[in-house]
């Protein structure tokens, strides 16, 4: 269960939440950041180049490189040289850094990006869903989802933290919907230097380019040995598993705050209905669910925070006992008529005993409005699952029929 | 001597990209941090487990070698060990075509990086296919010569122009024929403080049709008959040109030798496409002074 802050001891501040991950970054002391403008991440780029021009992030280089595919290209020289790493990028500007996000994972460069997260061309639409990162899920990047601005402003330290892990050694995007909460401003705890300076501990890689202890980066396997780079990589993956629920725990301890660690579940003890999400739309279900509640429906919720590395364990425990359980995603895979995190959360009951039904439901693509009557009616087909079975596996739960 | 780009890596007998590196390398000294594209000379160099970099060496992808050292070099700074030299090194298809963007913006920044582009005129590692630096009427595997066609239908992308108009503090063409101005020129490349450019002229004995022997030969030809003129640029203006004078010699020397051109010797025509090569070479030694 999130623990959000201890109002009794917290400074807040009134700030956009751009600036709080901006604020964040900053004190997790980077010695690179590149990144290049694109909506709805530029707030946080503008922040730093603030902080850099007046001079509060000190020994730092802030490259104002030509395009995303050189942002991310400039850290994996930076990030292998040693020096810890920053970007932040979203929609057109990760697509465009496909190709270098599998180089950066594959070469063990523990850097962190946060994702804005928008909708992807075409049509061209600024505002949030999460088709961005999830079409890159198997790219080797962690990937985190923020619920809220203080998880989100959090997040970048704990992320750090497990990206720069010995047993880890894996980039992570650090993922905020765009426009939600980039650019909302809510009362935070802007994060603690002296905090941060006792939880994460500086950077000192195992292997680095270094003239003193020369180094190839970057090598060509061929079939002979191939297999087992990739090997490695998903065992780097399952040991996050691990290091994610670590860095959280680690983090309460130091911060006093917790929004959990792979998942974190509310009201689901006595649930007979799970509704299953990532990113802000979680706050609406919070919402939803308490409102319900009081009518006595028993739904709860299970918070996705972590998507890569996938928690199967976790949410196999968090829904064994569930009745009904319903996936809901931002993003679709065309052609399969399903979101990601449904189709995962399937594939993770099946060959097992527990024998839930599973639904999916997308909703709030290219930044369409989520208001509670949504998620409502998502509950109400739940219901009908129980009571008559499955009718309809996976759809868009938020259609306009009539522009069809 | 104990050389830094180590024997033993499995480029062609001849191969002009490992001489290139081995000369860079010389130039450079241990000081340094070296990047690669994707071609010939990463997959020659580094066949996992082994390498033949005594430096520490980096490879990314093929479009990027010029952003990583970009951030090679910021992150050498903020870290305060910028007395490493950073050397980003690869073919002319990761640097005048598919790196474009990012050479262009690595220079454009102005960062402190020494590129040096072995420009062998192909896309070797793939099985010779064209390239923005093929010359005029080579054959390849993309341009090949055929019933109605002498090859290559442009004349090479005059990269060293384009790295002038970026403002780069130091710019010059080199050639394998004359291996001590290739060091030199590097040398002084790598001391010259923000982004400098070296063109590399590097005959490949496999992609270009000569014997194995004949790579400093052929490398010595372009430049004797005016088609590689070789030159310094500083602040962009040229400062020094290497002069043929009496040396200079028709370009069918240089282009009977090589396979890729073999057509204009055989084909209908061909004498025809022999007078436009001569024309480039002439205008090269005008437009450069090189008599
Ligand atoms: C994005 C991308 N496109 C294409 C390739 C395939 N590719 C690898 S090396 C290469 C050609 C390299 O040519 P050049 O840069 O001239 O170097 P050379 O091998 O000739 O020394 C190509 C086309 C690739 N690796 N990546
Ligand atoms: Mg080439």
């Amino acid at each position: 269960m999130a623990v959000i802050r201890d109002l009794n001891k917290d400074k807040m501040d009134v700030v956009e939440g751009s600036y709080a991950v901006a604020h964040s970054v900053k004190v997790c002391k980077p010695n690179v950041i590149s990144a290049y403008p694109i909506t709805p991440q530029t707030h946080i780029v503008e922040d730093l180049s603030q902080f850099i021009a007046d001079g509060e992030i000190p020994n730092c280089e802030y490259i104002n490189v030509e395009s995303e595919f050189s942002a991310l290209s400039a850290l994996v020289g930076s990030s292998a040289v040693g020096a810890r790493c920053y970007s932040a990028t979203t929609s057109q500007g990760l697509e465009l850094m496909h190709e270098v996000l599998f180089n950066v994972s594959g070469m063990r460069l523990p850097i962190v990006m946060t994702i804005a997260n928008r909708a992807v061309s075409a049509p061209i639409n600024i505002w949030n869903d999460q088709q961005d990162s999830i079409s890159q899920r198997d790219t080797g990047w962690i990937q985190l989802y923020a619920e809220d601005l203080q998880e989100a402003s959090d997040m970048h330290a704990q992320a750090y933290k497990i990206a720069e892990d010995k047993d880890v050694m894996l980039p992570v995007m650090a993922c905020m919907d765009g426009f939600i909460l980039s650019h909302v401003y809510e009362p935070l705890v802007l994060l603690e230097q002296d905090l941060v300076d006792e939880y994460l501990p500086p950077y000192e890689p195992e292997y680095k380019l270094d003239p003193k202890n020369p180094m190839t980066f970057g090598s060509f396997a061929d079939p002979e040995c191939y297999t087992e780079f990739r090997y490695l990589q998903q065992k780097a993956m399952d040991n996050a598993l691990g290091k994610v629920e670590e860095a959280a725990n680690d983090f309460y301890k130091t911060f006093g705050r917790y929004y959990g660690g792979l998942i974190d579940e509310y009201e689901t003890e006595d649930a007979e209905i799970i509704l299953m999400a990532m990113g802000s739309v979680i706050g609406t279900i919070k919402e939803t669910i308490d409102k319900l509640r009081a009518k006595g429906v028993k739904v709860g919720l299970l918070k996705v925070r972590a998507f890569r590395p996938f928690p199967v364990e976790a949410i196999r425990n968090a829904i064994k006992n569930a009745k009904v359980v319903v996936a809901i995603d931002k993003n679709i895979s065309l052609g399969l008529n399903e979101g990601a995190l449904f189709t995962e959360t399937k594939a993770s009951l099946y060959n097992t005993s527990i024998d839930v039904p599973v639904i999916g439901r997308m909703i709030g693509h290219g930044g369409r409005d989520i208001p509670l009557s949504t998620i409502e009616k998502i509950i109400d087909d739940a219901v009908n699952v129980m009571k008559s079975g499955i009718s309809v596996e996976s759809q868009y739960a938020d259609l306009k029929e009539e522009l069809l | 001597m104990n050389f830094l780009f180590k024997s033993g890596h499995r480029g062609c007998a001849g191969c002009c990209d490992a001489m290139v590196a081995k000369f860079t390398l010389m130039a450079a000294g241990e000081n340094c941090i070296v990047v690669s594209p994707t071609g010939c000379l990463e997959v020659m160099t580094t066949p996992y487990p082994e390498s033949a970099w005594g430096v520490p060496w980096i490879h990314s992808l093929f479009e990027n070698a010029a952003s990583v050292a970009s951030g090679i070099e910021a992150a050498l700074k903020a870290m305060g060990k910028d007395d490493t030299k950073v050397v980003a090194i690869g073919g002319d298809g990761g640097t005048i075509d598919i790196g474009m963007r990012a050479i262009s913006g690595a220079f454009e920044r102005g960062h402190d990086i020494t590129y040096v582009c072995i420009d062998n005129e192909a896309y070797m590692n793939t099985g010779v296919q064209r390239s923005g630096a093929t010359p005029y009427d080579a054959s390849t595997t993309t341009s090949p010569a055929g019933a109605i066609s002498f090859g290559n239908k442009r004349p090479k992308k005059d990269m060293p122009a384009i790295m002038a108009a970026h403002g780069a503090p130091y710019i010059a063409t080199t050639s394998l024929g004359y291996p001590k101005d290739m060091i030199k020129k590097i040398k002084k490349a790598i001391d010259v403080e923000g982004p400098t450019y070296i063109h590399a002229h590097a005959p490949c004995t496999t992609g270009w049709g000569f014997d194995s022997s004949k790579t400093v030969e052929v490398a010595k030809l372009a430049v004797q008959t005016g088609l590689w003129p070789l030159y310094e640029m500083e602040n962009g203006e040229i400062t020094s040109v290497k002069k043929i004078g009496k040396q200079k010699k028709p370009v069918e020397d240089y282009l009977k030798m090589q396979r890729r051109f073999k057509h204009l010797f055989t084909k209908e025509g061909g004498d025809e496409e022999l007078k436009k090569i001569q024309a480039i070479a002439d205008e090269n030694i005008v437009k450069f002074g090189l008599e």
